[in-house]
């Protein structure tokens, strides 16, 4: 009987070999619902037209939701290839062996500094900074300076106009946090918070509600929220009436660079084409459609960028990143220190 | 002590003592059920049993199976002791239990006028009101968390009472309101008659008479607001937290399974206890007579009419606070036009409303089908099997998406795959959509006057004949504004979606989603302007449905 099983097994795998060596008609792709819901029939189409194999997009939640799907799911993977795997989320991945190595050709064209699993199961696709956005018009009513290092953040005049996202609810309120352990160290980073708190600070449970709710151009009393240093280009692009100068900019301190990857599940039975389709997401032709669709930057260094892009932001000099092990190791216990702060 | 185990409804009134109630009223419906017990009962077992395996096996198979699966999945890996986590959690759990019940009081009060003002009396607009009152129930959370918050009612416990309040109000004028426009106006003429004001016919025979309506009602309410997660987290505030939020918190920021499925067991133990408790409280009240197959709303004269524009007005202008904050948002910027045009990131926003449709509608007809034979099933038998059968059917309101979601992904790759599959996403609509056809159409069905059933049974007239000629006609008005409710459902994609891995289509509700998540005046703008468009969209279906003739009603 086992020896049957074996037999059946291996007949399964040779099976398997063939399909990877011929062209699957379709392969999966598993992403956060972010990024799928910016996938339109042409975003794919240069890949479709290249190799003969259309792509199939599962939006799974939130970039957390969906990885804990696929660890869920490693033994009988819901997909080919993952995509939006953060620097956060990224160990769990790596630990839970749900991917598999990839060298991708383009990785020549990635800065050192993204590329966090020097194995290659983690490709990155893109990265986005998280930083503080201001209302300009109010800095110039108030004839405040602009916020030079974190540390002015924790007076009133600063702290009561400045919404941040909760860190267990929301990537970029878990980035900014992460922000501010790699700037005061273990030791401070909570005294750091407390004050912000007594200074009257505002904690929003997303992105959305921050932004929208919160934000002063959006008719809230924070002059200042956490957001991403592609926001100015496209509060332009995407303002009511057309305008040559972003109403709000970026504030180059308490940055956190976010980087988010792509990886070959484990499992898959066309490992071929699913490295063929990451080859795919880091090649030029569909770098170009990353900014303005996704609104993050391109990992790919030959990109040229929107002028948007150039005009109206800045990269933040020397944004605070953290090895993906030490997030793994601490985040339950320094979100839980932060909330007992925060909440106690 | 419990007697009731195959026992037909009518015996087990006759053996229980009378409540309140006035005698009189008791010994009426000893009788009246009496006759129902033995008129439905034996004959009908095997075809009970068929009709139930289908909406049991539904149940079990996209429910029970995959709650399951995720369950020991995760508490095969609980250690015990935990740190300081007992305390947390009482403190949720409470929190959790409390805001519920005061939502669910709230919610009942806010209604009841405007459920009067739609269920007894005729008048113009009649049909639009009860259209708008639905719109509330469809707008994504996040759209009202924006406009509470900028409204300035957030952080506190009242703005989430008030936000409970404002998107359940629908489920009570529409559940009571479908029985209370039928109750039979020679009941209530005849209590006039006997000398009752109106207030002391309201009280003794219409409120009676109402009780398992409201009380229908009063338990999908509770279970929504128990399970609530959005309005907790956008307007609440980080300072409270459900049941729902914690799980969430532990499965997906912390991905500590063992503990999430602790409290997935917690937030089901409670769920069910609550539901044991109404429908034992259900079986006590059931009213067997009494209802008309038209309805008996009559125009509003006198201090009636200056009432019932008190009450719709009212009732109306309170909801139209926060959507009046979506409609300022949305003018101004041409973002109606923008809706229609070639977005050049998100493509025609309007086209989203298709894909809607489609899983709508999908999701309305499986609600439908399961829901009408459950409720055929638990109107047609009572005793301990329909009970629980019943109990199940209710439980996905009070389950927590994410453990939805993930039983969804370790269960359903057998025996075909179906896990990523487009016909996951209307049947998890369909799974929180069957309850509210069951809980709209049981009430009703009991309350079918079995004396119409003896009359056909002696006039020769087959079963089926019978059923499609007296049940039918009633039934599928309940069914209506049950499948209303399906179909509104879908479209505003309650929580169980959002943990389902389901192929990327761009519904209304997942392009507002898109358009905010990217920052712009315009992005804000056309999404207020799509959800406007959803909210109208709403109104409208809800209007057509309402407006379908059913059968040739009363000309038995």
């Amino acid at each position: 009987m086992r020896k049957l099983a074996g037999l059946a097994g291996l007949l399964l795998l040779l099976a398997s070999c063939g399909d990877a060596e011929t062209t699957p008609n379709s392969i999966r792709l598993i992403a956060h619902d972010s990024f799928a819901s910016g996938v339109t029939e042409e975003t794919f189409a240069a890949f479709t037209q290249a190799t003969g194999t259309e792509v199939e997009v599962i939006a799974a939640g939130d970039a957390g939701s969906m990885v804990n799907q696929a660890i869920l799911t490693k033994d009988n993977p819901l997909a080919d290839v993952i995509f939006g795997i953060d620097d956060t989320f990224l160990s769990r991945a790596l630990e839970n062996e749900i991917l598999t190595p990839f060298e991708s050709q383009y990785l020549d064209t990635v800065s050192d500094g993204l590329i966090l699993d020097p194995t290659h199961r983690a490709t990155p696709i893109d990265f986005g900074d998280v930083c503080i956005n201001y209302q300009k018009a109010w800095f110039e009513e108030t004839a405040l300076d602009v916020p030079q290092e974190l540390d002015d953040l924790r007076s009133e005049l600063y702290a009561s106009f400045l919404t941040v996202e909760h860190p267990a609810t929301s990537s970029p309120g878990l980035a900014f946090m992460l922000a501010t352990i790699e700037e005061f160290g273990e030791e401070n980073w909570l005294e750091f918070w407390a004050d912000l708190r007594a200074a009257g600070v505002r904690v929003a449970p997303d992105w959305d509600t921050a932004y929208y709710a919160d934000f002063m151009p959006y008719g809230g009393s924070s002059s200042m929220v956490v957001s991403y240093a592609s926001s100015p280009p496209a509060e332009v692009i995407f303002a009511s009436e057309p305008i040559d100068q972003a109403p709000t900019g970026v504030i180059d301190v308490g940055c956190y660079r976010q980087v988010e990857f792509a990886g070959v599940l484990a499992g898959t039975p066309y490992p071929t084409a699913a490295g063929q389709l990451i080859d795919f997401m880091l090649s030029v032709e569909f770098q170009e459609t990353i900014p303005l669709t996704w609104f993050v930057f391109p990992a790919n260094t030959t990109t040229p960028l929107p002028e948007e892009f150039v005009i109206h932001t800045v990269l933040p000099e020397s944004p605070a990143q953290m090895d993906p092990e030490r997030i793994a190791r601490n985040r339950d216990r320094w979100i839980s220190q932060w909330v007992s702060v925060m909440e106690g | 002590m419990d007697l009731t185990v195959g026992v037909g409804d009518g015996r087990l009134m006759a053996g229980s003592p009378p409540n309140n109630d006035s005698t009189r009223r008791a010994d009426h419906r000893q009788t009246a059920d009496l006759t129902n017990g033995t008129i439905r009962r034996t004959p009908r077992r095997w075809g009970w049993l068929l009709t139930a395996l289908v909406p049991a096996i539904f149940i079990g198979y996209f429910f029970v199976y995959p709650v399951a699966r995720i369950l020991t999945l995760g508490l095969s890996e609980l250690s015990f002791g935990s740190s300081g986590l007992e305390a947390r959690l009482i403190r949720v759990g409470w929190f959790t239990v409390w805001q519920a019940t005061a939502s669910t009081v709230l919610t009942l009060l806010f209604a009841a006028p405007m459920t009067w003002a739609v269920s007894r009396f005729e008048f113009r607009g009649r049909r639009l009101a009860t259209a708008l009152v639905t719109v509330p129930f469809v707008l994504p959370t996040v759209v009202v968390g924006t406009a509470f918050v900028a409204l300035g009612w957030r952080d506190s416990i009242w703005a989430i009472l008030a936000a409970h309040v404002f998107f359940n109000t629908a489920i009570i004028v529409r559940t009571v309101g479908t029985l209370w426009a039928r109750l039979d106006p020679d009941i209530l003429g005849a209590a006039r008659v006997l000398g009752a004001g109106p207030w002391e016919t309201f009280r003794r025979v219409t409120l009676p008479l109402l009780k398992p309506a409201i009380a229908a009602a009063t338990s999908i309410v509770f279970l929504f607001t128990f399970t609530s997660f959005g309005v907790v987290l956008i307007i609440g505030g980080f300072e409270y937290a459900t049941l729902e939020v914690e799980i969430y918190r532990q499965a997906v920021s912390f991905f500590d399974l063992p503990l999430a499925a602790a409290l997935a067991l917690v937030q089901l133990v409670g769920v069910t206890a609550a539901l044991y408790g109404y429908s034992r409280y259900q079986d006590r009240h059931t009213s067997s007579w009494a209802l008309s197959s038209d309805s008996s709303r009559v125009k509003p004269r006198g201090g009636a009419r200056a009432g019932v524009v008190l009450a719709v007005g009212g009732t109306l202008s309170l909801l139209a606070i926060p959507i009046g904050v979506l409609v300022a948002r949305s003018l101004g910027t041409d973002s109606y036009r923008a809706l229609f045009q070639d977005d050049a990131v998100v493509g025609v926003p309007i086209e989203s409303a298709a894909n809607s449709f489609r899983f709508a509608a999908v999701a309305m007809v499986i609600a439908v089908v399961i829901g009408v034979m459950s409720a055929a099933v638990i109107a047609g038998r009572s005793g301990r099997l329909s009970r629980w059968f019943d109990l199940t059917l209710m439980l996905p309101l009070g389950t927590s998406a994410v453990t939805i979601g993930f039983g969804f992904i370790v269960a359903l790759g057998w025996p075909v795959d179906l896990r990523a599959s487009f016909v996951l996403v209307p049947i998890a609509h369909a799974l929180i959509a069957v309850p509210f056809v069951v809980r709209i159409t049981v009430p009703t069905l009991k309350a079918i006057p079995p004396d119409l059933h003896e009359a056909a049974a002696v006039l020769g007239t087959s079963r089926g004949r019978v059923w499609w000629r007296i049940d039918f006609p009633i039934v599928a008005k309940a069914a209506l504004v049950g499948s209303a409710f399906a179909f509104v459902i879908s479209l505003g994609e309650f929580g169980a979606t959002s943990f389902v891995a389901r192929p990327a289509t761009i519904t209304m509700p997942v392009m507002i989603f898109r358009l905010l998540s990217r920052p712009g005046q315009q992005s804000l703008g056309m999404a207020m302007a799509l959800a406007v468009a959803l909210a109208a969209i709403t109104a409208a279906v809800v209007m057509w449905i309402d407006r379908l003739q059913v059968g040739e009603v009363g000309s038995f």
